[in-house]
């Protein structure tokens, strides 16, 4: 895998991200008046297109449930079931982040400043899960070790419950967050070269000194960078964690599950106030996202 | 970027990429395997019948085809709401371009619901439409809609940095020229954006196939109608199949590395194309 | 600390970027050897691509030669790291660490070696004062100039009293005017501290105004070890002669010690055959004669010197330099038939009429 980042994390390349912002549009100033009818035709069809597919559905949810009443909304999202399934989520954010921050940073290095049999492998496995569906997920891992799975003997053996407990969300969880922060620290570290690195060692720094002293601070931003992507991919994860955990209120019942079965039980005012639960993370979570995109381009831009 | 002798890593090191090695293993390459040979464990016989059965059969055909569909309305769409975000300058430009990025953050499911919500029968959209004897959701239109939602920064975020690296010397010395705005269009940027748009477009696409949780709330799940192959396969392994459920997942799974690896060889050859 | 460098090879096969090629790859250092004295500074010479940042990198340790020796003060230092071999680099690109103050920077190498940090600022900070950069220690890489910058990376090299100071086109990245000053600096630094140094650089103003000795490598192979007197009038080798100052190369036939080329003919000490001539453009002569066997085609002043470009009868074009107020030039003008006389050539062979 060379370090793209589109696919899933289609964050614009840092560098240029800067030039947006100081984007010259002497072009269009150069262009005859007559044009101003067309563009402004034009800015209308995209921001019509984009009420229609966007705007619109965020803002119709924040209607639809002032208009069910605020009380009613919180009361169901404050009730055991919600905060309990919602507690569930953030503990399987963490865990993603936490063991994506380690794998991830290994596996980054690895790809770019290593040379071994089996590099192209782990490129390529580290991308898969973005052109995997969710459900699919779920079912390659309920065949392998579901209770009629491949390992279920080895399973029964050790007492060991992965699907429809807690232990199978968590992997469902870990597989679709594999390729965000990997692939964000990828292209840093080869956006960053390597004579940062090549100078530590001939002033006298171990592996480990270079690493921490010179290669982590120049790709902390990116590390974080991927990391929010890893916790919204990780709140966000619904198929892969249906069928690994079948939604067992109180046990394996996240918030995207929570969410799925109230609305099935026409339990609005708990299924629609979770979702913009869901929703207001999300949107912090992407001023983030944007903060740490700008900071990330000017780090980049800053010369070597 | 070849690295240097001295920074190759040590036994240390080695170990460290050894356990993410086996962990990559352990978790993606070992399941996957597991389902693609367990699809074929009934005989391949087997695997066509369940794979062309009728109800998968048309949840594939419409998996695709709204996949597809999509990924057209994107390249369009999506060059021209990059088009917009980067050349014209407006009120709100900032809020409106971290807004497409939303969808990344936003759990599908929720974006069903609000989908739903929008454009559901019940609501001031929904009865609109349904007076001319169109349904949005629980039909096809729903799940092309929840689609575009979720694939919106694709295209967009992979032409903004194409449309800000062309030189506007470029677009200068055309309209010096005297080109008019059309012959600017086709002559400076035409070419540049297409191979991104277009592989951006197919990335999207196999996204879209992919898509679970936005459509299982809206579209209704009717068989013939709006099945898709995500959820087909999901009913599958509820109603305790889940062979024909590893059956369909794995001409999907072809499907989406076809449009992946499609997507990464025009992107290679338009970089090759840069460096020589 | 004296260097030595025996029987070096290094070849670059294909490998990550899966690029096409043979998978021989190819060779960057052929067979490399020489020894530099405790204390000098010596410039390796050559065109892109001619190995010499090879040969650096390796002699400080980042790349590991596929055969050969290396040898400091007679100990084999071959297969010794990067981090242990007591040696400072500067790099082009200056490779400063860009979230650290540039006093950070300067103690860096003695930071990680675990000495007491107000030591090593102590010491960080009369390294700045060394390099003319005393008061700058809070700024930031970002913040500075490019020669501004280049002084910290050396001063960085510096900090851990290295016993051998490698660099690698050093002044490459920086302005002409900047360039100048930098070389005056380094060679007024070096004497100051004595470290044995070695620098890359293609340019030859650059190594010949600087160092004690020069390596011209091409292609991986090392030309000419001498003095800069040794290599402008000695060359050993055409690609010396040629790279070397200004030359005019013309295919001739020698006889009898003299080698001749349409009207042209200069006295060569080689043998008899087809030959390539070598003519320096100070080497030659020309006045202005009516019955000369040249036609001035161009005259070109470039400050305190002038070029006169002239069609030889039967040879060809030529180009000769002299200090502006030469009195050979007198009347010297396009257009008009001038006389030429060689000083001093040197003739190659070649195998064929053609080659």
């Amino acid at each position: 895998m060379r370090a793209e980042r589109d696919v899933g994390a289609p964050a614009i390349a840092p560098v240029e991200a800067a030039k947006l912002d100081a984007r010259d549009t002497r072009g269009d100033r150069l262009a005859p008046g007559s044009l101003a009818a067309g563009r402004l035709a034009l800015g209308a069809v995209v921001v019509l297109y984009l009420t229609i597919v966007l705007l619109g559905p965020m803002g119709a949810l924040v209607t639809e449930v002032s208009r069910i009443g605020i009380g009613e909304v919180l009361l169901a999202v404050l009730a055991p079931p919600a905060l309990e399934a919602l507690g569930m989520s953030i503990a399987l954010v963490a865990i993603s982040v936490v063991v994506n921050a380690f794998v991830g940073t290994i596996g980054a290095i690895a790809l770019v400043r290593h040379r071994f049999v089996g590099r192209g492998l782990l490129g390529a496995l580290a991308d898969l899960p973005l052109a995997v569906s969710p459900v699919m997920i779920g079912l390659a891992f309920l065949l392998l070790v579901g209770r009629e799975g491949v390992l279920a003997p080895v399973l029964e053996a050790l007492d060991w419950k992965i699907v429809y407990a807690f232990p199978g969300l968590v992997i469902g969880t870990l597989f679709v967050t594999l390729p965000y922060t990997m692939r964000e620290l990828a292209y840093v570290l080869e956006e960053i070269g390597t004579s940062e690195e090549e100078a530590a060692a001939t002033l006298g720094a171990s592996a480990w000194q270079t690493f921490w002293r010179v290669t982590f601070p120049n790709v902390r931003v990116a590390l974080g960078y991927g990391l929010l992507m890893t916790a919204a991919r990780a709140l966000g994860e619904f198929g892969a964690v249906l069928v690994l955990g079948g939604s067992i209120s109180g046990q394996t019942q996240t918030a995207t599950t929570f969410i799925h079965d109230a609305v099935e039980e026409r339990a609005l005012a708990g299924g629609y106030g979770m979702a913009l639960v869901l929703g207001a993370i999300s949107v912090v979570l992407l001023a983030l996202l944007e903060h740490l995109k700008h900071r990330r381009a000017r780090a980049l831009g800053r010369t070597k | 970027m070849r690295t240097a002798d001295a920074l190759l890593p040590g036994p240390g090191q080695r170990a460290l990429r050894g356990l993410a090695l086996v962990y990559v293993l352990v978790l993606v390459a070992i399941p996957l395997a597991t389902l693609v040979v367990l699809a074929f464990a009934d005989g391949p016989t087997v695997f066509v019948e369940r794979v062309t059965d009728e109800v998968a059969r048309d949840a594939l055909v419409l998996t695709l085809g709204t996949g597809v569909l999509v990924g057209a309305l994107n390249v369009l769409f999506g060059t021209a709401t990059a088009w917009v975000l980067t050349r014209y300058r407006f009120p709100g430009r900032g809020a409106l371009s971290a807004l497409v990025d939303l969808p990344l953050a936003v759990p599908t499911l929720v974006a069903g619901v609000m989908i739903a919500v929008l454009y559901g029968p019940s609501s001031l959209v929904g009865t609109t439409f349904a007076a001319w004897d169109v349904e949005i959701v629980f039909a096809k239109p729903g799940i092309v809609l929840a689609l575009l939602f979720v694939t919106l920064p694709f295209v967009v975020r992979a032409v903004e940095p194409v449309l800000a690296e062309i030189d506007v010397a470029e677009e200068e010395a055309a309209i010096v020229l005297g080109a008019g705005p059309w012959r600017v269009f086709r002559t400076v940027f035409f070419p540049a954006l297409l191979p991104a748009a277009l592989s951006a477009g197919i990335r999207s696409t196999g996204r879209a196939i992919g898509e679970f949780g936005s459509i299982v709330v809206i579209a209704g799940n009717i068989p013939f109608e709006t099945l898709t192959a995500p959820v087909y396969v999901f009913g599958e392994i509820e109603s305790g199949a889940p062979r024909a459920a590893a059956a369909v997942s794995t001409v999907l799974l072809v499907f989406a590395l076809a449009l992946y690896v499609g997507a990464t060889w025009i992107e290679r050859k338009v970089g090759a194309r840069h460096a020589s | 600390m004296s260097i030595r460098v025996e029987h070096l090879k290094k070849r670059f096969g294909d490998f990550s970027t899966g690029s096409a090629g043979s998978a021989a790859g190819f060779v960057a250092v052929d067979d490399v050897s020489f020894e530099v004295e405790s204390g000098s500074l010596v410039a390796l010479l050559g065109p892109s691509g001619s190995g010499k940042s090879t040969i650096l990198r390796i002699l400080a340790g980042l790349e590991a030669p596929d055969e050969g020796r290396v040898l400091f003060d007679g100990v084999d230092a071959t297969h010794v790291h990067a981090r242990a071999r007591a040696i400072g680099f500067v790099f082009q690109h200056y490779a400063l660490f860009r979230h650290l103050t540039v006093e950070e920077n300067v103690a860096f190498g003695l930071d990680v070696r675990n000495v007491p940090k107000a030591t090593s600022r102590k010491r960080a900070q009369e390294l700045l004062q060394l390099v003319g950069l005393g008061g700058l220690g809070g700024r930031y890489p970002s913040q500075l100039s490019g020669g501004q910058r280049q002084r910290v990376a050396l001063a960085r090299a510096l900090a851990p009293e290295p016993k051998l100071l490698l660099l690698d086109e050093p002044f490459g990245a920086v302005d002409a005017k900047v360039r100048e000053e930098l070389r005056e600096w380094l060679r007024r630094l070096h004497d100051e501290v004595g470290v044995t140094s070695i620098f890359v650089t293609h340019d030859q103003d650059e190594a010949f105004s600087v160092s004690d000795r020069v390596l011209v490598i091409h292609r991986g192979r090392l030309e000419q070890l001498g003095t800069p007197s040794e290599i402008l009038d000695e060359p050993r080798t055409e690609f010396v002669a040629g790279f070397v100052g200004e030359v005019n190369v013309f295919p001739a036939e020698i006889a009898n010690g003299e080698a001749r080329v349409g009207a042209l003919h200069a006295k060569v000490g080689a043998p008899d055959g087809h030959a390539r001539l070598v003519v320096r453009s100070y080497d030659v002569k020309l006045w202005r004669e009516d019955a000369g066997i040249a036609t001035v085609e161009r005259v070109v002043t470039l400050g305190d010197r002038v070029r006169v470009h002239a069609l030889v009868d039967g040879a060809g074009s030529l180009v000769a330099q002299f200090p502006r107020r030469s009195s050979l030039l007198k009347n010297v003008e396009p257009g008009c038939r001038v006389q030429v006389e060689v000083t001093s050539a040197r003739a190659y062979p070649r195998a064929s009429a053609d080659a």
